[in-house]
């Protein structure tokens, strides 16, 4: 961990549940771009993850996104390593954390898309059973 | 009980930073705990001590400023979210400091609630 990760409070053995929570199209506003962030200092302290995307969030996991002819940076490929991240905790039989990586339903089918159309592999949960994972968690962060 | 708070918007645009303060002055009142202030996205315009509102207005700034002397409260202004927009070391008001992310997941954890505010 990095010095500045290395904190005031004590944190060694707490598993929290934290959810982050992706509700903005990717490109357009930096709200995608900085929750992927938090995602990715969030997974050195080893807690349980779920990450969700939902309204114009589905879009941020789209396949074949092109960003060139609006000048940003393509940042897309890097929720491969939330893919890495949860294989390697399924894999991990030392882990406490578990990481789930979640679209909703309804959300997903109002945009004429399906799992199919993501560059990582998700579960598809509906309005509902997301409301009750929320219901569990102990943090929710979004954008 | 102990609260980490997150502050995802700038101190003038938008009221998450005024209900952030609010909120932060009305639980240490009734006798809880906030343990950091986390600002992060534009949030961290919070912290510009450049920031001039005119003098009949709330200074947003000197405000957080004053609450975290009064009351010892870590104000954590994200690094990353920072440089971006030009929120430096040297421009960062009496109060703030810059840190990492991992201050604000490091209050998820210790923190009983995280209240986030912003869009």
């Amino acid at each position: 961990m990095s010095e500045d990760m290395e904190g005031s409070f004590e944190t060694e053995g707490v598993h929290k549940q934290f959810m982050f929570l992706n509700r903005k199209a990717p490109y357009g506003t930096i709200y995608a771009l900085e929750v992927l962030e938090m995602i990715l200092i969030s997974a050195a302290f080893e807690q349980n993850t779920n990450v969700v995307f939902m309204d114009d969030g589905v879009y941020q996991i789209r396949k074949g996104m092109d960003t060139k002819p609006v000048n940003m940076k393509n940042f897309s490929p890097t929720y491969r390593i939330l893919e890495a991240e949860k294989e390697d905790a399924d894999e991990d039989p030392d882990a406490e954390m578990k990481w789930r990586l979640i679209v909703e339903k309804e959300s997903m089918e109002a945009r004429g898309l399906t799992p199919e159309d993501f560059i990582i592999e998700v579960e598809v949960l509906p309005a509902k059973q997301v409301g009750e994972l929320m219901a569990e968690m102990d943090v929710i962060l979004g954008g | 009980m102990k609260f980490g708070i997150l502050v995802n918007e700038g101190p003038f645009t938008h009221q998450a930073s005024d209900s952030a303060y609010q909120f932060t002055k009305a639980a240490i009142a009734k006798g809880h705990q906030v343990m950091r202030v986390f600002f992060y996205y534009d949030g961290v315009n919070n912290a510009n001590r450049l920031s001039e509102p005119q003098a009949d207005d709330r200074n947003l700034v000197k405000l957080w400023g004053e609450l975290a002397k009064e009351h010892k409260i870590d104000l954590v202004v994200c690094i990353a979210a920072a440089l971006r927009r030009g929120i430096k070391e040297e421009i960062l008001a009496e109060g703030f400091r810059i840190s990492g992310l991992g201050q604000l997941i490091e209050v998820g954890i210790a923190a009983d609630r995280t209240v986030m505010f912003g869009d």
